[in-house]
């Protein structure tokens, strides 16, 4: 069931990039020949120079992920590391770029893929690396002021123990020790030498640091039909979905510009991720997109997968497996778009009652989580070369509520009923109540367009760039699991706006039920087959050295898991490419010219989840 | 009613035996406690205010299934202003914990604050993080815990129930039972700064011991060395 292991004859694309561009850069672009490594590395002088040559003239105008690497002590540089996608499809490119830990500059690629804005702004805030003509380059998780860049390998936080997990501290001389001890404030908090908070000026509200100066001009009195204001949204906001805040430029009602600020939730995924090992990083992928956790869970086992995948003695996971992880992640789909289109509703003023129609659907579904992995949102299913547990064949309900579907049924025939009865149901009525409303639309038409264009540019992914017109699902274009063997279609809209975005959500609602209809017989035949492949390793797993980028069509857009292994028990490098994070890039460019109570509307259709756009 | 009677009567103060079921005796404050925390225990408002993954299962909790309205709490107010209580349902960090101070300062008294999962309470799985404050009771009072990651439904309700019990149990005759009936206001809670790190204003003196005068009093690499 591997779809990555390249085969004789196709070529990769790194090798077919060389040869097209190597007469050009010469020896500026060469070949990743470490082992279990991929790509082409690039000397920052041509960086610029060959993304443009490889977006302009090998067709890679789609920026999936950029991020950074610290090999300290493994060369003393930091990797700059871009993958970069066809929108026609394929696997992506993996382009590098190296500065030494001293330096720590490289060019820009703004200019070639605006969406690698918000990218670079994050590799800026935690590793510390400056980015020439950057426009504006600010921290974006952490606050202005903050001592250091928390992701270099030598920077420690307040309750640092040791480099990795399990800690020796956990149960020495069978006493807990906790982590304030170890601290003279008894808090996370440590501060730089000689710091004396007399002397200490805060920054992190000052106009430069919340963007303000990138927003444009200010108050302008000079008629008082066009002052400009700025109005701050959040971080409490009840239609920011989480703790997001926005500063925004308005002139009258319209707005001028818009700057995001987050962090508000950054909980510092990745630096716990790499003292983690590799399995303790499953139960996190959870609570990054908390709505969606079983896709997220499948997103990094493939990445994990694929990492084993280069050693000896790794087995692709069981049929069955990959049935069920299907079968799951179509449901978080459901999950997802159902709860997004009741918020949606939610933020065009409706308030909560389509909410609770959409609860009602969701409630089931998550009845069947709980059944199967043991809890409502927080699964942690999925294991590396398979899942945690089979189906029950019984789904028992210990908490007896009063309007209680499940008492002790089949699970099949609960997921029967659900997938051809139930869920098909409640999606038209979704359909008949909302789409055709006055109230839907009127604020939904024609607000907050994105061109195809401009969402290729800016990096969006899943429904905000299938909306747009680009017919780009990872299921289809970079195919992974059974996704190959089954029968569905990649739903595209062609106007960019908030229904269109709205529209795509509902079309591929049905595309996931036509998916679990083709699942279901497959959990019939393959009834009792094994979960998981070979015997012991699962929570141990052997992953040799090297890098893998694990991606998913998460219901939020792609999702990628960009994992370096030294050989070690935990990751080197662990980095979230988090499509909530990197949709919001082309949010100002949605609501420029709109009134602010769009703003809102926007937002919703954008569909964001805070624990993954801070992580 | 009976019941009812039976809570309210002060049994150090006898009554007849023949009127004992329909009439209870008991000290003005206690009735007048009573009264008054009857009226507002199915009335509290909690703030709509959503940190992290917990509130989710909170919008849950408001849903039908759950029906929070249950107890008079599925009125949730965006406003700081109109609300009683305060569900820090999520992670909070160090960037976050600013504006939860300065809205919980917002919030009118009476007011009560529940710590809703395992972050809320005590940093739970994220503790580790440079950006995670290891519980909002570092920087508030905090009335309930609920455990949980996330806490299920149920599980806040029970949370809500708890907070009724300690509602109710709360006495208009003792002052520091009920502070925001003492002369002059309450004191306000002072905001963090963001410097280099978080810094809580409370903790000042100890930031001038440690951090101003670095070597040797560094008592961190101490205890690490120890360890």
């Amino acid at each position: 069931m591997t779809e990555h292991a390249p085969t004789a004859d196709t070529v990769l694309p790194a090798d077919d990039a060389l040869n097209q561009l190597s007469a050009r850069f010469g020896d500026a672009l060469q070949r990743d020949t470490r082992p279990g490594y991929e790509g082409l590395i690039v000397d920052p002088d041509h960086l610029v120079a060959v993304a443009t040559a490889l977006r302009d003239d090998l067709g890679y105008d789609y920026l999936a992920s950029a991020t950074a690497v610290d090999y300290l002590g493994k060369g003393d540089h930091f990797e700059m590391v871009y993958h970069l996608c066809q929108t026609s499809g394929g696997p992506p490119l993996v382009l590098k770029a190296q500065t030494p830990r001293e330096t720590a500059t490289l060019p820009s690629l703004v200019g070639v893929w605006p969406g690698a804005e918000f990218q670079e702004r994050e590799a800026w805030d935690l590793m510390g690396i400056r980015f020439e003509g950057h426009p504006d380059l600010r921290r974006i998780l952490m606050w202005e002021g903050f001592a250091g860049h928390p992701l270099r390998k030598d920077w420690k936080e307040a309750y640092y123990e040791q480099d990795q997990k399990p800690f020796d501290s956990r149960w020495p001389g069978g006493h807990v020790r906790r982590a304030e001890e170890l601290v003279p404030y008894g808090r996370n908090v440590r501060y730089p030498d000689g710091f004396s908070p007399e002397d200490y000026e805060e920054i992190a509200e000052t106009p430069q640091a919340r963007g303000l100066s990138s927003l444009g001009p200010g108050v302008e009195v000079e008629e008082l039909a066009t002052d400009r204001l700025v109005v701050n949204l959040g971080p409490q906001h009840p239609s920011t979905h989480g703790v997001f805040r926005m500063s925004i430029m308005l002139s009258g009602e319209e707005i001028v510009s818009l700057k995001p600020i987050m962090g508000y939730l950054h909980r510092n995924h990745e630096k716990i991720g790499e003292r983690n090992t590799f399995i303790q990083n499953m139960p996190f992928t959870d609570r990054l997109d908390y709505i969606c956790s079983l896709s997220n869970n499948l997103g990094y086992a493939l990445a994990v997968e694929k990492l084993m995948a280069l050693g000896a003695r790794y087995q692709p996971p069981t049929y069955r497996a990959e049935v069920i992880r299907v079968l799951m992640a179509e449901l978080t789909r459901i999950v997802n778009h159902i709860w997004a289109i009741g918020f949606l509703l939610n933020d065009l003023g409706a308030y909560f009652t389509p909410m609770m129609y959409v609860i009602n659907e969701r409630e089931l579904i998550l009845d069947f989580f709980e059944a199967v992995t043991g809890s409502r949102m927080m699964c942690n299913y999925m294991r590396f070369g398979g899942v945690a547990a089979d189906l029950p064949e019984r789904m028992r309900s210990e908490a007896q509520l009063l309007n209680d579907r499940v008492r002790d049924v089949n699970t099949m025939e609960y997921l029967r009923d659900l997938i051809t009865e139930r869920l098909p149901r409640a999606i038209d009525q979704i359909d008949t109540y909302l789409t055709t409303s006055e109230v839907v639309t009127n604020r939904c038409i024609g607000v907050g367009v994105l061109t195809r264009e401009d969402a290729i540019a800016t990096s969006a992914a899943g429904p905000v760039l299938r909306a747009s017109g680009v017919p780009y699902d990872v299921r289809r274009a970079d195919p992974y699991s059974i996704y190959p063997e089954l029968e569905f279609d990649v739903a595209c809209r062609t106007h960019g706006d908030v229904y269109d975005r709205y529209l795509i959500r509902l079309d591929e609602l049905h595309q996931s039920l036509r998916i679990l209809n083709q699942i279901l017989p497959r959990l019939v035949d393959t009834e009792g087959e094994p979960i998981f492949a070979g015997r012991g390793g699962m929570y141990s797993p052997r992953v040799p050295a090297g890098e893998a980028y694990g991606r998913v069509e998460n219901p939020k857009g792609e999702l990628g898991f960009y994992v370096v292994s030294d050989g070690g028990q935990n990751p080197w490098r662990y980095h979230v490419r988090a499509p909530s994070f990197i949709n919001l890039t082309p949010l100002e460019r949605m609501c420029v010219g709109h009134k602010v109570a769009d703003v809102v509307a926007i937002l919703g259709s954008i569909d964001i989840v805070l624990g993954e756009t801070d992580r | 009613m009976s019941d009812f009677l039976r809570e309210l009567h002060d049994p150090d103060i006898p009554v007849p035996e023949g009127i004992q079921s329909a009439v209870a005796v008991t000290r003005l404050d206690k009735l007048l406690s009573t009264v008054y925390n009857w009226g507002r225990h199915y009335s509290v408002w909690p703030m709509a205010f959503g940190l992290a993954c917990c509130a989710i299962e909170m919008i849950a909790a408001a849903s039908s299934r759950y029906d929070q309205a249950r107890f008079g709490m599925e009125v949730l107010r965006p406003s700081p202003r109109q609300a009683d209580l305060m569900i820090v349902s999520g992670t909070v960090t160090k960037k976050m914990v600013v504006p939860i101070v300065r809205l919980y300062n917002q919030m009118p008294e009476p007011k009560y604050v529940l710590a809703m999962g395992a972050c809320a309470s005590g940093g739970g799985p994220f503790k580790e993080g440079y950006n995670v404050v290891s519980g909002i009771d570092n920087f508030l009072p905090v009335d309930v815990y609920v455990p949980g990651c996330p806490p299920t439904p149920q599980a806040l309700l029970h949370g809500f129930i708890t907070l009724i019990k300690k509602l109710d149990s709360q006495n208009l005759g003792n002052r520091n039972s009920m502070p925001w009936y003492s002369r002059g206001p309450s004191d306000a809670v002072p905001i963090p700064v963001l410097g280099p790190d978080i810094i809580d204003p409370r903790q000042l003196h100890l930031i001038r011991r440690y951090a101003a005068q670095p070597e040797p009093a560094d008592e961190s690499a101490a205890v690490e060395a120890e360890a």
